[in-house]
């Protein structure tokens, strides 16, 4: 029971306890906002665990030699996925670095007052609007679309620098490049949207800090807006890389399905969403177990990802916040 | 605003000290919708003039804002920042020590120069913010409540700079503190909002040297002003 404060002295204050009904609300509020938290919690590791039960056998199976054998046969029980995790995370990294590249650029040019306020929401929107395509569409686009439009260049470029490892092969058909670009497209809105918030929650005196110091646009752009949302511009890269190392659709349609090691950007390759998107459907017992298997370590590569990334910003951000040293 | 001395600007909260002074440096440039009729001339030149470039400006005539606002960096590379952008390449360790003395903050972080700006208090991150400004010694120094965070033994240190720094340059200062202008300005001007004829902000009332204006005001506003009778 709850002690009164009221006085003895009669007043003529307002001010009262909250009533019980008040009280009882606050209590039913807190309560469904900590079960929906945890039912979240618990769903994760409730897939985690369905998944890891059944890639089990699959996992006792083939142990290490899964993630590092590179042959890939139903028929012969031969399975592994090297040339799938090496592929995801080429094409992951490759639209990262395109789409990482644009989208800070355009966060930059849509919050340093190159324009006026209203073309500045219009571009925004437009930017936008690319998240809202869906990733099917991305893959047509870019098997009727992009492929067409870069072999002539692939195939010139491999001809005259074919030495340089990138260009060792031609551009037959889908392949690394196409499929690079095409997601670095996708990834362009997180990337810039997120980099845009960090940027323009940049403390306005910061800036008329660095413009009161002689700075010019670039120089306070470089200086201090950027290292001042360093932080939050990485969270925009994490977030698009993971986007990018999950993305299914377009890159099952784009990358060319093929077990292949290679760093050259026109051979086709593979990546561990597309094989599970393009395998499933005539998966027997045995090969079900061994998606599972890659699917974990699909899981396993985003989680770490996520967590390195997550700590990475922590200590980045309590670095310049103060003390910690 | 004669070179060498302190001008102060005094009168009540919103009557547009921080934008007359703001205007010295172009400063206000980069407020939309900001419209700039006049001239202000700073070595025989317009600074509002087309061809002279507000970046330049802001070189000679350096600022500290109202509000600390150092750099989410070290404090050494906050003081360095305007060294850097004036492409200074030598001695600069010295010249942030000879800043960072300058604005009485060198003895509380010199052991903890790589910290960051934003670990500081706000009266400390005040004085690293006058350290920035006056680490390239600019010409003219524009103080914007320089003490009004800072306790009484930094807020005379920092009258002391003041003082010190006018044999080389020209400074203007907002102030509240009424005692702070009799001490350390040559001349103030006192600004008010006249209600009387609609409401015209950043209205001059009086502008004289310091001792007259404290003890023999003309005008009737500046009078009751600085008796208290208004805020
Ligand atoms: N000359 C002017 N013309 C039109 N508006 C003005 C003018 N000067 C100031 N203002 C407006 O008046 C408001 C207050 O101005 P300012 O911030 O300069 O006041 P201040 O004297 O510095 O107040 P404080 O002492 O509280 O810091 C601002 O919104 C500003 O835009
Ligand atoms: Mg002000």
């Amino acid at each position: 029971m709850a002690i009164s404060l009221e006085g003895d002295v009669p007043s003529d204050s307002v001010a009262s306890p909250p009533s019980t009904f008040d009280i009882s609300w606050d209590r039913t509020f807190r309560g469904l906002t900590r079960f929906f938290s945890w039912m979240t919690i618990f769903l994760v590791l409730y897939i985690l665990y369905e998944i890891a039960g059944k890639a089990f056998p699959a996992v006792q199976e083939f142990g290490l030699s899964f993630v590092t054998g590179t042959t890939w046969d139903a028929n012969r029980g031969e399975f592994g996925v090297f040339p799938e995790i090496w592929g995801t995370l080429y094409s992951s990294l490759l639209a990262l670095a395109i789409g990482g590249f644009f989208g800070i650029s355009i966060a930059i040019f849509l919050t340093q007052d190159f324009l006026p306020p209203r073309l500045e929401l219009v571009f925004k929107n437009i930017v936008e609007l690319l998240a809202a395509i869906p990733s099917v569409v991305y893959g047509l686009w870019g098997i009727y679309v992009v492929i067409p439009a870069m072999r002539p260049t692939a195939n010139w470029v491999h001809e005259h620098l074919g030495w340089i490892p990138f260009f060792k092969t031609s551009l037959s058909g889908p392949g690394m490049l196409p499929a690079a670009l095409v997601l670095s497209i996708m990834v362009l809105p997180t990337i810039s949207a997120v980099s845009r918030d960090a940027l323009s929650s940049v403390p306005h005196k910061l800036k008329e800090a660095a413009f009161g110091l002689g700075a010019t646009r670039w120089e306070a752009i470089l200086g201090v807006i950027l290292p001042t949302s360093a932080t939050g511009i990485f969270g925009a890269l994490v977030l698009g890389f993971g986007r990018a190392l999950g993305e299914t659709m377009a890159l099952a349609m784009l990358v060319g399905n093929s077990n292949q090691v290679s760093l050259s950007l026109f051979s086709p390759a593979n990546t561990l969403a597309a094989l599970l998107a393009n395998n499933f459907p005539e998966a027997g017992q045995q090969e079900e177990g061994v998606l599972m298997y890659a699917a974990l370590i699909l899981m396993a590569i985003t989680l770490l990802v996520n967590l390195v990334g997550t700590a990475i910003m922590n200590r980045a951000s309590s670095h310049l916040s103060g003390e910690v040293k | 605003m004669e070179q060498g001395e302190i001008t102060a600007f005094i009168g009540p909260s919103g009557c547009g000290k921080s934008t007359a002074l703001r205007c010295l440096n172009r400063m206000n440039d980069l407020v939309r919708g900001f419209r700039f009729d006049g001239h202000v001339h700073f070595r025989g030149k317009d600074i509002y003039h087309r061809s002279v470039d507000p970046v330049a400006v802001r070189r000679y005539i350096g600022m500290v804002f109202q509000q600390p606002n150092p750099f989410a960096m070290s404090i050494y590379n906050n003081v360095a920042f305007g060294l850097r952008l004036n492409r200074v390449k030598d001695d600069i360790p010295e010249r942030v020590e000879r800043a960072l003395r300058g604005a009485a903050l060198w003895d509380e972080v010199k052991d903890k120069l790589k910290n960051s700006g934003l670990s500081l208090s706000g009266g400390q991150q005040q004085r690293l913010c006058i350290a920035r400004a006056i680490a390239t010694e600019p010409t003219v120094l524009l103080m914007d409540e320089p003490c009004s965070a800072l306790d009484p033994i930094a807020t005379r240190r920092i009258e002391e700079l003041m003082t010190e720094l006018k044999e080389k340059y020209t400074i203007a200062v907002v102030t509240h503190n009424l005692q702070q202008a009799q001490r350390v300005a040559d001349k103030t001007a006192f600004m008010y909002v006249d209600t009387t004829q609609g409401g015209r902000t950043g209205y001059l009332v009086e502008y004289e040297d310091t001792n007259r204006l404290f003890q023999d005001p003309k005008e009737e506003f500046t009078k009751q002003y600085i008796r208290g009778e208004f805020s």
